[in-house]
């Protein structure tokens, strides 16, 4: 049976993980590892534009917890911080505004750590005429480079796989974007991870088989919002992730 | 106490981590003492065969690594490119392998495989044991995951104790004697990896 990776992703600040004030909490984390997700990424998605480095007490705790592979991003800008994150118990490492400032450092983490440990997380949205964008600093600036140029550029200096995340999608239960995905995916050979706007397994399904995504991930499915700032945690089971996904794929 | 072989490379606190959450006693060593003393050894690696292989040579533990192995026959845990190291060669590079365990490490023939299976094999995978492997005694359907592009060819089949598959059928777990080794993760496998670990400190 061929199993596909189904990925949370987990938004955190510098004050917590994001979605609700009493998500915040870390502990969170081990409800993820007590699911036993595929796979758990998490990314501070205000550390690049508030200049912080990576918290590695808050790495290492969280890497405690957590017994799948791990993806880390946010604020990393230099191959010494790779390094801590991974040497912290991470292995993989997400890479979105440096990998735009400074491709070199794909090459540099890539040339120690291997060509697997670097993720990049590619955040696009269509613009009026549906040409689609790069954006960084959490989805509020376009920068002036085409898409597709920029992931084969990424793949070229060692990156190992792609983030997609289709900002307009995410958050809204609407499915995946399919067009950027399949752009994305004919333009690179490195797995390329779909997210943002995934509402179930079918989705799951279609951007594997119509996408030719490698791996899907989601973060509200994943993380419901409840009134009065409740929060459930859900992940689909090992029995209906293989009947409702892994079964149907050739 | 196991000693999880520190030389520089690999992922040693994962593997601590969950030593740790099964209650296993373990120590991060580069000392030669401490290896002497060890009840059992983790080998981990990540990275470049030929980067792996050499640190672990200058290793100052080396030469009683060596003897406790073949001599002492200490069990000893290879894992992922710590389960390449014990073979003879790998195509990924020049240097020599451990040689502990005959055979060699050749990469996924992309020839062989279906367009749309990438390589590396990264991701969670079935893993088929053979009967009464020790190794994975009590694990019901078996799943962990991988992340190579290079598996490990045995040239005697009786040191094959597990596959899986990728495109085609592959060695993912290896013994002769005392001398272990599996191509996937174990410490990133949830309680798979968990028992897995139980067992090898289990080990009589």
């Amino acid at each position: 049976m061929k199993r596909v990776r189904v990925i949370p992703v987990l938004l955190m600040t510098s004050s917590g993980l994001v979605k609700s004030k009493k998500f915040k909490d870390y502990k969170y984390v081990r409800i993820f590892n007590d699911k036993q997700v595929d796979e758990l990424a998490i990314i501070d998605i205000t550390a690049s534009k508030e200049k912080r480095t990576p918290d590695l007490k808050r790495i290492s705790e969280i890497a405690q917890e957590a017994f799948m592979p791990l993806a880390y991003g946010g604020g990393i800008t230099s191959l010494q911080q790779a390094k801590e994150i991974m040497y912290n118990g991470i292995e993989k490492i997400i890479l979105n505004k440096s990998a735009v400032a400074n491709p070199v450092l794909i090459e540099e983490i890539a040339g120690q750590f291997g060509s697997q440990s670097v993720v990049i997380s590619v955040d696009v949205k269509k613009n009026l005429f549906g040409k689609y964008g790069v954006y960084i600093d959490n989805g509020t600036r376009r920068i002036d480079i085409d898409v597709f140029d920029y992931v084969r550029k990424c793949e070229d200096h060692g990156a190992g796989e792609v983030l997609l995340t289709a900002i307009e999608n995410d958050g809204t239960y609407s499915g995946y974007d399919l067009d950027i995905i399949r752009k994305i995916t004919s333009c690179v050979s490195i797995p390329v991870i779909a997210n943002g706007g995934a509402s179930g397994i079918a989705d799951f399904k279609i951007a594997i088989l119509d996408g030719g995504a490698s791996a899907v991930s989601a973060g509200s499915m994943f993380v419901f919002q409840r009134p009065h700032n409740a929060v459930l945690i859900s992940y689909p089971s090992v029995e209906q992730l293989e009947t409702r996904l892994y079964n149907q794929l050739p | 106490m196991i000693v999880i072989l520190d030389y520089g490379v690999g992922n040693i606190v994962s593997i601590r981590n969950m030593l740790k959450k099964v209650g296993v006693e373990s120590l991060v060593s580069s000392d030669p003492k401490e290896v002497k003393k060890a009840e059992k050894l983790i080998l981990p690696g990540v990275g470049h065969f030929d980067y792996c292989m050499s640190q672990i040579r200058r290793a100052p533990y080396f030469e009683e690594l060596s003897y406790q192995v073949l001599e002492n026959k200490k069990p000893i845990l290879g894992v992922c490119a710590g389960c390449q190291m014990l073979f003879d060669r790998s195509e990924e590079g020049k240097e020599a392998g451990l040689g502990w365990i005959s055979g060699e490490v050749i990469e996924f023939d992309r020839n062989l495989m279906p367009a749309n299976l990438k390589v590396p094999h990264m991701g969670w995978t079935d893993v088929y044991p053979k009967a009464n492997t020790p190794l994975f005694a009590g694990i019901e359907k078996p799943r962990f995951y991988f992340v190579h592009s290079f598996y490990v060819r045995c040239g005697n089949p009786d040191t094959i104790t597990s596959e899986s598959e990728y495109g085609f059928r592959f060695t993912a777990s290896v013994q002769k004697g005392n001398i272990y080794g599996v191509q996937f993760h174990p410490e990133k496998s949830h309680q798979f990896g968990m028992k897995l670990y139980k067992n090898f400190a289990e080990l009589g």
